[in-house]
Formats: C-alpha cells, structure tokens, sequence
C-alpha cells in the first residue's frame, strides 16, 4: 500500500486518478499510523516551499516521513514534493526541507538565459544520467510536463536526469530508497504513468 | 530543449463538443471524454475546454464530463468559459483542471487576475484574449467576441501579464474559421510585449499553417486549433512529424 500523503498542499485529484490507472493500491493519508502501516509513500506539493515545509513541521508529518524514510521506507517526491527531500531552499528567503537529500533548491533566475521564460512550463526531453527502479520503463529522450521557477542543485549523488532549458535542470532524483520528479508524472502522459507504475512495483 | 505545443480546443455546450465557424453556426461534433481521449492518444500536447453553457444544469453538465475527463486522461487540462470568481476556479480545480482561462470576466474585474494568482500561482491562470482589429487597431472584444470593450489588445494583454496572468491565449477574431493561417501580425506584437508563453488560437486550416506560425515566430510556445481537429482535415500526428522535417522541436 501506497501512502499518498495529504498536508493541504495543492490538488491530488489528477494524482490519485492516475495512480488508480496503473493499478497502484494507494490511501490518502495524513494519519500517521496509515503511513507507518504503509510501504512506500508519495509526497506531493504545489505551491511555495516555504508554506509547504512548515505545514509538515506544524503537523508532525516531517518526523514520521523522515523516520519511516531512514528506517527504509521508498519515497517518491513530486514537483514540490521532491525540492522537500533536500536539505533547504531558498524560495523566499531560506528554509529547511526534510534533508534525506543533498542538495539545495534554488531560483532559476540567473540561472538560464534572460531570454527564457520563467517558469519552465511544457514538455521537455529527460536526459537520463543512471538507471533506477523508478525509471525501469523510461527511455533517455522522453518528453515530460515540468511547471517550476526553481530547481535542485547540488545533488550529484542522487541525480537520475536532466531537462536542458539554457542549462541542465535537475528533472529526477534518486539514491537507494528516495526518489523524486521535478515533473508532473500524472501530466506527462504514458511516459508519467510508466513511472508511477514502476514505483508501485519496485522491490528491493 | 521545451517543445513547442499542439494544442486541441474543445468547446462544450450542454455536455457536447461544438465549434463555432467566426463564433456563430455551432455544429455539434462528438462527445468531450472520446474526443479527449483521441486527441491525446494522437498525441496532443495539452487539451483547452470551454463552457460556453448558459444555464446552471449545463454548468453542472460540464464539471461532471470534466471530472471523468481528468480521471482518464493524464495530460494538462485548461478549463475557460463562465470564469467570474476565484470560487469558479475552485469549482473547476476541484473536478481535476490544470490551468483557468479567464477573458470576460477578466475584462469586468481585473482583480480577478491577481487573486486567482496569488491562490494558485501564476502558471494557473492564462488570459485569453479574443482581438479583432477594428480602424487599424486592435481591440478586445468580450462575451465571446460579439461585444468591443473598446480596450487596445496588446496594453490589455500587458497588464493581465503584470496582475499574474501566467500564459495567455491570443485568439484572432479576424482569422478565426477563415483557415488561411495565423495572425502573425497580431501574435508577434503579443510576442514583443510579454514574457510568458503565448499561445496561437485562430486561423488554422493546414499543416502548412503550423509550421509558418513557428518558423515565422520562434518565440511562439503553442498552436491551438478546434475544427480543422475535430474534422480530421489535420492529424495530430502527422501536424508533428512534419513539423519534426522542420527542425521544430515536438514531442513525438
């Protein structure tokens, strides 16, 4: 059983739909015990990271999730979600996400060229960098759908692809039992779908 | 590097998918859910949907058919028509749309722009613009282009940009249901003007049609088309293969 987290942070709607399309048994939670009880977990976002973080910290979610991802737990992040799994952000001033990741989330702006738009919104090319369970059925050069202003750096251990807009974006992470998408899975398609499916059928 | 998108646009009306030839004759074409789905089966980038219901039962028609549009298909939703308040973004963000298109709301409360944004961030809310030009100059029209505000097009377009619109769709009333292109005059000035996507709506009759719009303005993010889909005239397909030969980026 999948946890989907729930922590008031933006619509699971589309998420849950397409997590029942690939057949993944899920619960939508943010009961503690659920989680425990649960064997993988997907932390969702959209929205500001600071707001984000701290309604996992006023709410608890961010010791259990921290706790049940040390013990072993998969994790899977998602767009906001997986910025969460760094060490900290700086949206807005600097805050602290749940540190099972190295790395920092950081402004795209200065970052690529003045000429390009903010924020990265559309279907763009995954240039994959190693392969993991999550990425089982996905092929270097897949489109996917990203909607970000901010991106992760710093996160060369765990980094699993890039998306070239005026330079290499973090897209996907992974590193043993955390892994997280700066994309939308649930919008990119039978590419998005395929990779929900491979977290729902991950083994050790 | 992003793709350039191809984007059907479905209007519904009581539950049906029409499309309306320079607004008016509305010929119904198919049910929203399989045309959804055979659109993006084909390959489509993105789906628009525009309630262009009056009545509340066609209103509540609509989010139902959105709804199980979004439990089936697993690419981005915009939602437009009948947008006057931020509890009808609620009201269509609930039922699984990605993106809210405003336009004659916008127009009556501009505000709407700004608090829609500040409650779900900028990359939700796209303005769309029909325009028209009207003594050489061009104007937006609202209540789904029978009515000139009066507004000069591309000043109106820059503040929506600046209240937080975050993409905006230009429709061009002038080539609308005419197939012989884009209105590349009208979209480049949009272009010159704002930096955030812009979307081509208006004018499509050919594949050849595409292909001019992002050759011509490569700066352009999306081509948006209704009937020349609908009647199979142009294949999503084939639209993206041969813009492919022409070394424009697409998702294949």
């Amino acid at each position: 059983m999948i946890a989907l987290i729930d922590y008031g942070v933006g619509n699971l709607f589309s998420l849950k739909s397409s997590l029942r399309a690939v057949g993944a048994d899920v619960v939508v939670t943010s009961d503690p015990d659920t989680i425990k009880a649960c064997d993988k977990i997907i932390l969702p976002g959209v929205g500001a990271f600071g707001d984000a973080a701290e309604k996992l910290r006023v709410t608890g979610l961010d010791k259990v999730i921290r706790d049940e991802v040390k013990s072993g737990k998969k994790i899977f992040g998602i767009c906001l979600g997986m910025q969460l799994l760094f060490e900290k952000s700086f949206e807005y001033g600097e805050h602290e996400g749940l540190g099972l990741l190295k790395g920092s989330v950081v402004p795209m702006e200065g970052k690529i060229p003045s000429e390009l738009k903010i924020p990265h919104i559309g279907w763009n090319a995954l240039i994959t960098k190693k392969e993991h369970p999550i990425f089982k059925y996905v092929k270097n050069g897949d489109h996917v759908y990203f909607v970000h202003s901010y991106y992760a750096e710093g996160c060369d251990e765990s980094l699993l692809a890039t998306a070239e807009y005026g330079n290499e974006l973090t897209a996907a992470v992974a590193l043993k039992n955390v892994s997280g998408t700066q994309f939308h899975p649930e919008k990119s398609g039978d590419v998005g779908l395929s990779i929900l499916r491979a977290f729902a059928e991950w083994e050790d | 590097m992003i793709t350039k998108r191809i984007i059907p646009c479905l209007d519904v009306k009581d539950g049906r998918v029409v499309k309306g030839v320079n607004f008016l004759g509305l010929a119904d074409v198919s049910s929203p859910v399989k045309l959804a789905k055979f659109y993006s089966d084909s390959g489509a980038d993105e789906l628009v949907f525009y309630d262009i219901t009056a009545s509340a039962e066609g209103r509540a028609l609509f989010t139902d058919i959105l709804t199980e549009v979004a439990s089936t298909i697993f690419v981005p939703l915009t939602v437009g028509g009948g947008i006057n308040t931020v509890e009808d973004f609620d009201r269509v963000l609930k039922c699984g749309a990605d993106k809210v298109s405003v336009n004659s709301g916008a127009i009556r409360n501009p505000k709407l722009i700004e608090e829609a944004a500040k409650k779900y961030g900028n990359q939700c809310v796209v303005i769309s613009a029909d325009v028209k030009r009207v003594d050489g100059v061009f104007r937006v029209f609202a209540k789904g282009g029978r009515e000139n505000t009066g507004m000069e097009a591309i000043e109106w377009i820059k503040k929506a940009v600046d209240l937080g619109a975050g993409e905006v769709v230009v429709n061009s009333i002038d080539t609308d249901g005419v197939k012989k292109g884009f209105d590349l005059e009208m979209l480049d000035a949009v272009l010159n003007a704002v930096n955030v996507p812009v979307i081509a709506s208006g004018g499509a009759g050919s594949i050849q049609d595409f292909t001019d719009l992002f050759k011509t303005l490569p700066t352009i993010d999306a081509g948006l088309a209704a009937s020349v889909f609908h009647f199979g005239e142009i294949e999503i397909k084939a639209l993206k293969e041969e813009l492919k030969n022409n070394n424009i980026t697409v998702r294949l």
